[in-house]
């Protein structure tokens, strides 16, 4: 502890360095009616032998969120290919709702394919949707994504969010209470991860920003926590505070235009917002407690924190602008409620909860804040740093699994369960993607 | 209505101070301590300077009490609770005196906290408990540009596993020396 010296960052987002842990995908609990679905292997035209199964790809997406079940390939009576080669027969006596057929052109010696895909409602005989997508060969993830999103709108009427990623903090003991840190990026399950940051010393809070393309964080790599911008592709970064004390927490507005953040250089902790283009700053709570962990509300006006004020952590919200003093409490039924975000609607809170004083579990719930129902999703005990999906449908929090940090994900009714276990380190604080184009 | 809460705070942070002070100061003990340690620190830098107290290179009780609550530089805190134990309460006050003594001498208070609660509750909480120490230290003498104060919150556990154990391990402030 005495030498820091051992500071090593580098920079390797540009580089697109694989991670050394990968996390894989497990579904730990699915509804009990899920939608059948035959996805058929898709077609290779052309030579050669591709890396990835386009079709083993859109249905690991669908049965991940629990609401789909695919139908096995031995189970088939025919593999269509396209719409000339349907009948609807072979996939009502299966018993099957809906149908993705498609094929993969590639001309040889090229690096660049053509998925052309069909959606068919088996019960309607009706083809709901159909397209060709051209990308390279490394794309052929991103394409079977995209396929898992279009299928996941047409059923559910949401938007599929198979195509966004997730950002999170790996932690590695070396020995005693050395620890190697990294910050890492990969898609939405885990695959194709790459490390964004590495630091001998704590790497803390990612956030996205708005339209994808930077990530906001706290690094200790100067012996002090201090808030970086950096952006994913280039990997060029910049140190945005150097405030005395803590500066962490940060969170980009809706607009991108400023940062609310925690600063604890007036004496204790408590939550500031600052302009990223003229750097002003303005202090938005005031309180001798601890403020902090804010998130915006979705039309950037409030912001909700937690304050230990009471002598126990609640949630609270404020205006942007309004004095200090006037706060409003949001959760009174919790001995703690901490780390609060709205849902899109606006309505619903979800927060980590400790229920009562002699319950030790930290679990993922939701409250309605209109009709004060409460949701607890999670049966867990150590549960934090929940994030939601751009779509809202799922919430990824940190978890541990066999003593060791893991990210899991719940739907926001509960029902389905998925966890991303790590081969290796602690693995905590998901920060889902917005939507990426 | 914070501006005045926070008056109040200061207020009685004030009263509280000159109390311990006054308490302080009633005891010779500590004033004990300081003409020790600078008489054991100029003794040993030059040996010509001849000691009162322990010429035959004999350390008095005091100074070896010194010594040894000098060696103890992590102190363990109660779940949830910010002010550190009563017990530690005399070694902190012989590191203050220390730093009292020494006006060239730099630490930093290192504040660590279990992994229950949420991340940046816990960065939080460690600064309040290493925060305690450092006002502890400077109403003992230290001087406020002696000490940096970080918190690390949740983020380098002592023990890296999740039982009360661990936990007891882990909620601490460490005294470093730079």
């Amino acid at each position: 502890m005495n030498t820091r010296t051992s500071i090593c960052i580098f920079l390797l987002s540009f580089l697109s360095l694989p991670a050394k842990a990968e996390l894989s995908i497990q579904i730990t609990q699915g509804i009990d009616n899920p939608i059948p679905i035959a996805v058929v292997p898709f077609a290779l035209e052309g030579a050669g032998v591709l890396s990835e199964d386009v079709a083993r790809i859109v249905i690991n997406d669908l049965e991940q969120v629990g609401e789909f079940l695919s139908l096995s390939r031995s189970n088939m009576l025919s593999m269509p290919n396209e719409e000339r080669e349907v009948f609807y027969r072979d996939w009502r006596i299966l018993a099957q709702d809906y149908l993705l057929v498609g094929k993969i052109n590639r001309a040889s010696g090229s690096q660049l394919v053509q998925v052309q895909y069909e959606f068919f409602d088996v019960n309607r005989e009706l083809k709901l949707a159909g397209e060709i997508l051209t990308g390279s060969v490394a794309q052929l993830r991103d394409i079977g994504h995209a396929i898992a999103n279009m299928v996941f709108e047409e059923v559910t009427g949401i938007p599929g969010a198979f195509t966004s990623q997730i950002l999170y903090v790996v932690s590695d003991q070396v020995q005693g209470d050395e620890y190697n840190f990294r910050l890492e990026k990969a898609d939405y399950d885990g695959a194709r991860a790459q490390v964004l940051l590495e630091s001998g010393e704590p790497i803390m809070s990612p956030s996205w920003s708005p339209d994808g393309l930077d990530v906001a964080y706290v690094s200790f790599e100067t012996d002090l926590p201090r808030i970086y911008i950096q952006n994913i592709a280039t990997g060029q970064r910049r140190q945005i505070t150097n405030y005395p004390n803590i500066n962490s927490s940060p969170v980009w507005s809706p607009d991108a235009t400023k940062l609310a953040m925690v600063l604890s250089k007036d004496g204790s902790p408590d939550i500031y917002v600052q302009d990223l283009n003229t750097n002003q700053l303005m202090r938005v709570t005031d309180h001798p407690a601890i403020d902090t962990e804010p998130s915006w509300s979705s039309d950037g006006r409030s912001i909700v924190f937690m304050s230990d004020r009471t002598g126990q952590p609640q949630i609270y919200q404020i205006e942007l602008g309004a004095p200090s003093y006037n706060v409003e409490r949001l959760t009174y039924d919790c001995f703690q409620c901490m780390k609060a975000r709205f849902l899109p609607d606006g309505v619903n809170l979800v927060h980590v909860r400790r229920e009562a004083r002699q319950n030790p579990n930290y679990q993922i719930a939701i409250l309605n804040i209109e009709t004060l129902r409460v949701i607890t999703l999670t049966n867990t005990s150590l549960d934090e740093s929940p994030s939601v999906a751009p779509n809202g449908s799922m919430i990824m929090y940190a978890t541990k699994f066999n003593g060791r940090g893991v990210l899991d994900a719940v739907s926001i009714d509960g029902r389905v369960k998925f966890r991303l276990p790590s081969s290796q380190g602690d693995v905590r604080e998901p920060a889902w993607s917005p939507f990426l184009n | 209505m914070g501006n005045q809460y926070n008056q109040f705070l200061r207020i009685s942070l004030l009263v509280i101070s000159m109390v311990t002070l006054a308490a302080c100061s009633s005891t010779s003990e500590p004033e004990e301590v300081i003409e020790d340690n600078q008489a054991a620190s100029s003794s040993s830098s030059n040996s010509a300077s001849p000691s009162a107290s322990s010429g035959s290179g004999q350390l008095t009780q005091e100074e070896i009490r010194a010594q040894n609550a000098l060696r103890e530089t992590i102190f363990y805190f109660d779940f949830d609770v910010a002010e550190f134990k009563p017990a530690d309460r005399d070694t902190l006050t012989y590191h203050a005196r220390d730093l009292a003594a020494n006006p060239g001498k730099r630490v930093r208070l290192e504040g660590h906290a279990d992994e229950r609660g949420t991340r940046e509750y816990n960065l939080a909480l460690g600064e309040r408990r290493a925060n305690g120490v450092m006002n502890y230290f400077i109403v003992n003498g230290a001087s406020r540009s002696q000490i940096e104060v970080v918190s690390y919150g949740e983020e380098q556990p002592a023990q890296n596993s999740s039982s009360e154990q661990a936990y007891t391990q882990n909620r601490r402030v460490e005294v470093v020396n730079r």
